[in-house]
């Protein structure tokens, strides 16, 4: 089925899930469009193709969030369309739906901390009435299990576990309703170098277990680089496409590729990119000072 | 305590695809709670008695008129303890308390639900409430006793009042406070409007519900005592007012500890309903 020794993983063979396309076409976002007028987004389009991992760099306040946002069903676009396996998702017209074909994990976390966590991840299985609350609790603790031996924890409450603990039950939060995207909104941010580089394996592992259309946000090119398959550089506000860089590394990726000739020639690539927006942001922020 | 809570945090670095065996016992394993005597706090009691009762002896500037602890023992023993009418004052005084407090959380829990989800319902109340937020319990007495048919009521009000204001508020805060990701996160994974109102504001807000509770206990011990003193025949604080003008002061200090018994023994309760309501944090 998949040939993982070969090192390109799911791309040579048929894991490629059948649905999760994802289109985004002349998206603009202007918040407070009778007084400031903030053009977040302007002019956004991308097309995803189900099972890529896309990861979206950009400086912070440039729209990266808004988009993961509007895909979500959190939040309205000024014009434009988005798509989701050819199904309207979201216009100036159709008022934000949020749903489980698309579930976000975001970079504060947010387990509910009321709740244990299994009944966390079985939060969605439940609520959407998709099964009872025994074979819920069962796939959940399955799932818990395979995702390395987490069921342990399944009866804790969210604020005894660690941080990268919090993020891998988000996750499994998030799969075990078989999303068809799957968001992340820079959600390793917050932690320090081993855990997140732990935590990127692990990223790995599920998207090769289980592909999935995955749209990363990050301001981290790094990673960006070594999670994806492609990474798009967006400028900073207003928000477009700056740069659309296929990741040709092959799968499964480890640190060491981090010193490949390939994965050095791709950073000089983009490095100018985000350096050049970020500069911008920092400049026209200084300006906003002044 | 933050001893304990290390101890049960878990391995951060369990391997992404090894099940590691070895820190499941510290998860589950049992809460130690040790409990270490605290002999510096004796000693420390002990010697605040003995300064005082030294203080009276030796006749200090300002003691010259005040009974020791020792008296002060004596009388509590001899001439309350064993009365009927002390323990009344007691019973009168919780009632008012337990009565002041239960309606504020009652009207002002929901009402603090209200001023956080309803924008409509915020923009008319919200102003009205905060113009009278600021007026001190004690400011209300003459028009609640003018108000009220009974003095009984009227004092319970004055408790209420003291309560009332500072639960809304707390729980208005955490409407206010909660986060945006779990009402998205909870509609994206599909939970109905009226669940996530019941299922997520509501367990979002118990931990300010409780701060309401720990502040708002505190306050009715104070209002009622002084609503005691100024408006009523009965109850702890009457007691020790009474202790005062008749100028047995072993009495007033009999009603100054009793009243300091009494709110501690609430703070307890309360904190043991807020452990039972939150069992997601403990420790």
């Amino acid at each position: 089925m998949r040939d993982t020794l070969n090192g390109t993983s799911y791309q040579s063979g048929s894991a490629r899930p059948s649905s999760g396309k994802v289109s985004i076409r002349n998206v603009s976002k202007i918040y407070d469009p009778e007084g400031a007028r903030v053009v977040a987004l302007d002019n956004f389009s991308i097309d995803f193709a189900p099972g890529d991992f896309l990861a979206i760099v950009g400086p912070s306040g440039c729209g990266k969030s808004t988009l993961l946002n509007i895909l979500a069903g959190f939040d309205t676009l000024t014009s434009g369309e988005a798509y989701l396996d050819d199904e309207l998702l979201a216009s100036p017209d159709k008022p934000p739906r949020p749903g489980a074909d698309r579930v976000v994990v975001f970079q504060q976390g947010a387990l509910f901390p009321w709740k244990t966590v299994l009944d966390n991840v079985t939060y969605g299985l439940i609520k959407q009435g998709l099964v009872g609350r025994k074979e819920a609790e069962e796939r959940g603790i399955a799932m818990l299990r395979s995702s390395g031996g987490l069921d342990r924890i399944a009866g804790s409450y969210p604020s005894q576990l660690s941080s990268g603990m919090q993020r891998r039950v988000e996750i499994i939060r998030a799969l075990i309703n078989d999303p068809k995207v799957l968001l992340l909104d820079e959600p390793f941010r917050a932690m320090d170098t081993v855990n997140k580089s732990t935590m990127h394996q692990h990223l790995l592992n599920i998207f090769r277990d289980n592909p999935k259309t995955i749209m990363f946000i990050t301001h981290d090119l790094e990673e960006a680089l070594y999670l994806a398959d492609r990474v798009i550089v967006m400028t900073t506000r207003p928000g477009t496409v700056k740069l659309d860089i296929k990741v040709d590394l092959p799968r499964p990726r480890s640190r060491e590729m981090m010193a490949s000739h390939a994965y050095i020639a791709l950073k000089e690539q983009t490095v100018m990119a985000v350096r050049e927006e970020a500069q911008k942001a920092f400049e026209r922020g200084e300006r906003e000072m002044a | 305590m933050q001893e304990q809570a290390s101890a049960i945090a878990v391995d951060p670095v369990a391997g992404p695809t090894t099940a590691t065996a070895a820190p499941a016992a510290s998860v589950h394993a049992p809460r130690r709670r040790k409990m270490t005597f605290n002999w510096r706090g004796l000693v420390s009691i002990a010697v605040f008695f003995l300064a005082w009762e030294l203080a009276v002896r030796l006749r200090l500037p300002g003691f010259h008129e005040l009974p020791g602890p020792i008296t002060v023992a004596r009388v509590l023993v001899q001439d309350f303890l064993y009365s009927p009418g002390y323990w009344e004052s007691w019973a009168i005084s919780f009632k008012r308390v337990l009565l002041g407090f239960l309606f504020a959380q009652i009207l002002g829990v929901p009402l603090g639900l209200l001023l956080g989800t309803s924008r409509r319902f915020n923009a008319i109340v919200f102003p009205v409430f905060e113009m009278m937020r600021p007026i001190p319990p004690l400011a209300w007495v003459p028009l609640s006793i003018l108000f009220w048919p009974t003095n009984e009521a009227s004092i319970v009000f004055i408790t209420f009042i003291g309560a009332f204001f500072i639960i809304t508020i707390n729980v208005y805060d955490g409407v206010k406070a909660i986060k945006k990701e779990h009402l998205w996160l909870a509609s994206s994974l599909g939970a109905p409007r009226l669940t996530v109102f019941r299922r997520i504001i509501i367990p979002a807000v118990i931990p300010s519900i409780a701060v309401g509770m720990t502040l708002g206990i505190a306050v009715t011990w104070n209002v009622v005592i002084a609503a005691e003193m100024i408006a009523s025949d009965s109850g702890l604080g009457r007691l020790t007012w009474e202790g005062y003008v008749s100028s047995t002061l072993p009495v007033v200090f009999v009603g100054m500890i009793s009243i300091g018994v009494a709110g501690a023994l609430s703070t307890w309760v309360v904190d043991v309903i807020e452990w039972r309501m939150m069992p997601w944090k403990r420790r």
